[in-house]
């Protein structure tokens, strides 16, 4: 499955019915080092475009948003005690969390792979 | 971008790719390789940072008699010749213009290291309060400035530039010459880190960089991690942790304060001292990885009671840590604080500085 950008510089990817969720390694360069992620807690439902999660690095703290609304059923607790993870690979093994119950046809507010890499060269 | 000095090092930052921002009305380097990596460096062997950005004045004549002996908090003809003393400028009510360096480079003869930013402000107020504002000479401009830190700088430097540095104790300087041209180097720094400052001509501080960033001990670091590494230690930044309307005493900082003899602010201070400081400044350590930061609110038990003036992720304690700003009652070692903005909260508590113990600063 493909992965689905919002312009915050967030990433989605639909897995079977559950949606992992990251930022993308455009937003990870850009924060530099990264020093800590406020995981979201299990079981909160978000809304698509809402704050979703938390993240620090050596320079700014940012906030996270949803990229499609859902609930929250897993995190990324290796992030707690490394969250370089993030900086090492934000769009594989620094994901921060998946979503269930989400509604694909959100999707279509997003940008795919292309049209994010048109937009990032835009900025 | 526009409106920038530039240090003579700028072709060489840009071919390290090094990310550039304005600081003080410089363009400089905030990092190389990243912030952590850079800070790491400093602390288990050399790094290499571009300070020419940094103001120096050179003061020529009697000090008593010339009047510049009542321009600081600390007696300037107290520092023997070869040594250099921190301290402050301040305004009539105590407030700091500025923090430096006064190195004693002969009886009659002085080197003033001043921040960037405050630099042209710090001459116009030092030559206003001599008596022959003729013998204050700016010599930033000639002057480059590079500073080597960590603990094998010594070793480093002794190799590339001779063994006189090798026995030089901390805050003494030696005059010397390096490539071939007239320097100081001085066993300073702002790092926490067995360290040293070298002024040398402008002309030859990209021959110096080069040199030294050959040796695979060295790399270069940006202000990013020298941010980092002066927080771990405690030091104030100006501009963040002091200012005009902050006094040394509030600042915590008064052993570089003498009050036994005579400089402008002092009357303040000593009123100031007589009432009891509204605010005061404290150090925190954050109980997670949070990282608090400049303008952050502090609360006590949910009630405002002050404001963080300087505060990070520390990389040697994993966790984040800060200065700021409270009322006296919230200062005591131990207090429980919450630091907070918009929707980041972090608790923490009040503790004593340095924050980061184990430099090889005295080594």
């Amino acid at each position: 499955m493909a992965k689905f950008f919002t312009k915050e510089h967030e990433w989605v990817e639909m897995d079977g019915a559950q949606a992992i969720v990251g930022i993308s390694e455009h937003a990870a360069h850009e924060l530099g080092d990264i020093t800590f992620v406020e995981l979201p807690k299990i079981g909160k439902s978000v809304k698509q475009f809402d704050t979703l999660a938390g993240i620090e690095s050596v320079k700014a703290a940012s906030d996270i948003y949803a990229p499609v609304s859902g609930k929250v059923v897993q995190v990324n607790d290796k992030l707690e005690d490394a969250p370089e993870l993030v900086n090492q690979g934000a769009e594989s093994e620094g994901w921060i969390c998946r979503l269930e119950g989400v509604d694909a046809s959100e999707l279509a507010a997003l940008l795919d792979a292309a049209a994010y890499a048109k937009y990032l060269e835009g900025l | 971008m526009e409106g920038l000095k530039a240090t003579p090092l700028q072709a060489h930052h840009e071919g390290l790719k090094a990310l550039m921002a304005p600081f003080g009305g410089w363009l400089m380097p905030i990092q190389y390789e990243g912030i952590l990596a850079e800070h790491r460096w400093c602390r288990e062997k050399a790094a290499l940072f571009d300070i020419c950005h940094m103001g120096e004045f050179r003061y020529r004549g009697d000090i008593q008699a010339g009047g510049l002996e009542d321009v600081f908090t600390f007696s300037v003809k107290g520092i023997p010749v070869g040594r250099s003393r921190y301290g402050f400028l301040l305004n009539a009510s105590g407030g700091v213009i500025d923090d430096l360096i006064v190195f004693r480079l002969a009886e009659d003869e002085v080197m003033i290291v001043v921040n960037a930013a405050t630099a042209p402000n710090d001459f116009k107020v030092i030559s206003s309060r001599l008596k022959n504002p003729a013998l204050l000479v700016d010599i930033s401009a000639q002057t480059g400035k590079l500073d080597l830190q960590g603990p094998l700088s010594r070793e480093v430097l002794v190799e590339h530039l001779g063994g006189d540095l090798g026995a030089l104790p901390f805050f003494k300087f030696i005059r010397t010459r390096v490539l071939g041209a007239d320097a100081i180097v001085s066993r300073t720094g702002y790092t926490g880190e067995l360290g040293y400052e070298i002024f040398l001509p402008s002309g030859k501080t990209a021959e110096l960089w080069e040199l030294l960033l050959k040796d695979p001990r060295v790399a270069p670091a940006g202000l990013g991690a020298r941010d980092l590494l002066r927080l771990e230690m405690g030091y104030s930044l100006y501009g963040n942790d002091i200012d005009e309307e902050t006094s040394p005493l509030a600042a915590g900082l008064t052993g570089f304060v003498n009050l036994d003899k005579e400089f402008i602010g002092k009357d303040a201070l000593l009123r100031e001292r007589e009432k009891g400081p509204e605010k005061v400044k404290i150090a925190f350590r954050v109980d997670s990885r949070r990282s608090p930061r400049h303008y952050y609110e502090i609360l006590q038990q949910g009630t405002p009671v002050g404001m963080v003036t300087s505060g990070a992720f520390s990389p040697m304690l994993s966790c984040g840590i800060g200065m700021g700003y409270v009322k006296p009652e919230a200062a005591a070692l131990g207090t429980r604080l919450t630091i907070k903005h918009e929707r980041v909260e972090m608790e923490a508590q009040v503790v004593e500085l340095p924050f980061y113990t184990g430099g090889s600063l005295r080594a």
